[in-house]
């Protein structure tokens, strides 16, 4: 198997407060990858880098073998255009806590925007594809809908279809049930249990313990910006080795 | 199990138990009667006055359509109307530069704004008129050539007097909307791969639009008004016609009442087609759009005639 995502020795500063301090790992294709910790660890933030939302400020970092945000040329790199960035980001589908569907547009409107606007799609195709999409997420009846006429747990399940339109190789997922209610947490979790089986390549930040237990098959338990124990989640989740992950885990299983 | 509320269903299936609504006398407002009673009073008042003035009434509705009032009230449309588009479109333009991060186009927009915003428009309008005293000659190479004076017209002169000074003001209120929306929204149209022009077409400035319309309206009813200036560039609009005509006729204060009847009523329009426009851009905001008048009177009316026949059950 070959790495779709690969860490080496990433860095993140925001100011003088350094959250990452040396990421080092690496994604599989196919493969649910888990990341778990307290809040302020920058999980999140890494899962940001990954499509340079935000700019590393060392290391490298790969996605399908190509550096993020930079090319490089001998020794030297260069930073790429915000076209060239955008061209990649295509192919990396994100979803946010919060949701973040365009309020102005309908559910499949949403759904189609990228496709339409960025790929240059013909409608027709991408609506058949939208209303498939739809189908699929299991709102097939809220396509006319605004996102204010959805729940949270409807408006995260369009986001997910709004990213899966554009076809990505690879999925973020941050912290995608975190805003909901508890009741409508597994829906959102049923339709990304649904993409890992098939065989979507998806890194999820999450609190969700049941979740990385049953669907996961690789977990990072990350503390103070670095990665503090990762393996098969079984085995972090059942069996955790240090005593930073143990009292975490202590506190929210 | 769903509980059928519903009202209008005959009385012979037996209801479920639909609980009985609260009839109780409800608290008397004396203090509206009077103050109502004092305002009618002050505005007949008031009327009256006028209306025994020195004031020969009957010259308003003489020349109400007049050929050169209305001649006037189309110069002074056109003339809002399209500084008001140089405004828009200028302003919108000079938000996204001085929110850019490139700073040559944000120290660009705020010099514009700093300089535009701070000098008096009929100033303004003065200056554009009288700038063949610098430029002598407008030439665009080839295509267009010719004296300064000749090239400026009271219509381009009013235009861009108007128009750039506008845009000054909107470049604010557009900035304002556009720092309105949330930045998750760009977050997560960049992360679909789309650009940021694309971004901001598509995403940002659709969701500002709900932000910009209120003071926009406020600025269009403005623009109306501040028209009346350029009669100081010779550009003849509703007031300069008006007071040509009370100056013929000797009816000059008569004319400046009419004036103002036509400019009331062109600012009404106005903010009709602006409570449309709000209701357009509102989609998605709230669950529900706000009635349109129409809608709201007809469930006005409705209610009334419910009421009556709720009393005699």
């Amino acid at each position: 198997m070959t790495a779709m995502v690969k860490s080496e020795g990433v860095h993140k500063s925001f100011g003088a407060t350094e959250v990452l301090k040396g990421i080092d790992l690496e994604v599989a294709e196919g493969e649910v990858f888990c990341l778990i910790g307290p809040s302020g660890s920058g999980k999140s933030t890494f899962l940001r880098c990954i499509n340079h939302l935000e700019k590393i400020n060392a290391g490298r970092l790969y996605v399908d073998g190509e550096l993020v945000g930079y090319r490089q040329k001998g020794d030297k790199l260069y930073e790429l255009k915000d076209s060239e960035v955008a061209l990649k980001r295509r192919d990396i589908g994100m979803v946010f806590q919060r949701f973040n569907l365009f309020p102005h547009m309908t559910a499949i409107e949403n759904v189609m925007e990228a496709p339409i606007q960025v790929r240059g799609e013909s409608k027709a195709v991408v609506r058949e594809r939208a209303e498939r999409l739809l189908d699929r997420v299991g709102l097939a009846d809220k396509a006319r809908n605004y996102p204010s006429q959805l729940s949270g747990g409807q408006q995260q399940r369009v986001a997910i279809a709004r990213a899966l339109a554009m076809e990505p190789k690879l999925m973020l997922f941050d912290e995608p049930t975190s805003a909901l209610d508890p009741e409508l947490v597994g829906d959102v979790l049923d339709v990304m249990r649904g993409l890992a089986e098939d065989g979507m390549t998806m890194i999820v930040v999450t609190h969700e313990m049941g979740f990385a237990r049953e669907v996961g098959d690789s977990l990072v338990f990350m503390d103070g910006g670095v990665v503090v124990e990762s393996g098969h989640p079984r085995d972090v989740l059942t069996n955790p080795q240090h005593d930073r992950t143990k009292s975490f885990l202590s506190k929210v299983l | 199990m769903t509980v059928d509320v519903n009202k209008t269903e005959p009385a012979d299936t037996p209801p479920p138990a639909a609980p009985e609504s609260i009839k109780a006398i409800p608290v008397r407002h004396y203090g509206r009667y009077v103050s109502a009673v004092i305002a009618i009073g002050l505005l007949v008042a008031i009327v009256y006055a006028f209306s025994q003035g020195k004031i020969n009434w009957g010259a308003v509705p003489d020349y109400f359509f007049d050929d050169r009032i209305l001649h006037g009230v189309g110069q002074t449309l056109l003339l809002t109307v399209l500084s008001m588009a140089i405004g828009i479109v200028g302003g919108i333009l000079l938000a996204v530069m001085r929110l850019s991060k490139n700073p040559v186009t944000s120290s660009i927009a705020w010099f514009y704004i700093w300089f535009f915003r701070g000098t008096p428009v009929l100033v303004q309008l003065m200056v554009w008129f009288n700038l063949g005293l610098v430029f002598e000659y407008i030439n665009l190479g080839p295509i267009y050539k010719d004296y300064w004076s000749s090239f400026m017209t009271p219509l381009l002169t009013a235009l861009l007097g108007l128009g750039l000074n506008e845009a000054a003001y909107m470049a604010e209120i557009c900035r304002a909307g556009l720092l309105a929306v949330d930045e998750g929204q760009t977050e997560a149209s960049h992360a679909l791969g789309m650009s940021h022009s694309k971004t901001l077409r598509r995403i940002v400035i659709p969701q500002a639009m709900r932000v910009i319309v209120p003071p926009t309206g406020n600025e269009v009813i403005n623009m109306l008004k501040t028209t009346s200036l350029v009669s100081a560039v010779q550009f003849y609009e509703l007031l300069r016609e008006a007071q040509d005509i009370g100056q013929t006729s000797g009816a000059a204060v008569e004319m400046l009442f009419l004036a103002a009847a036509w400019y009331l009523i062109l600012t009404t329009v106005f903010s009709i087609g602006q409570y449309y426009l709000e209701r357009y851009y509102a989609r998605g905001a709230s669950r529900a759009l706000p009635p349109t008048p129409f809608q709201r009177l007809k469930a006005n009316l409705a209610l009334f005639r419910r009421t009556p026949k709720a009393v005699t059950r």
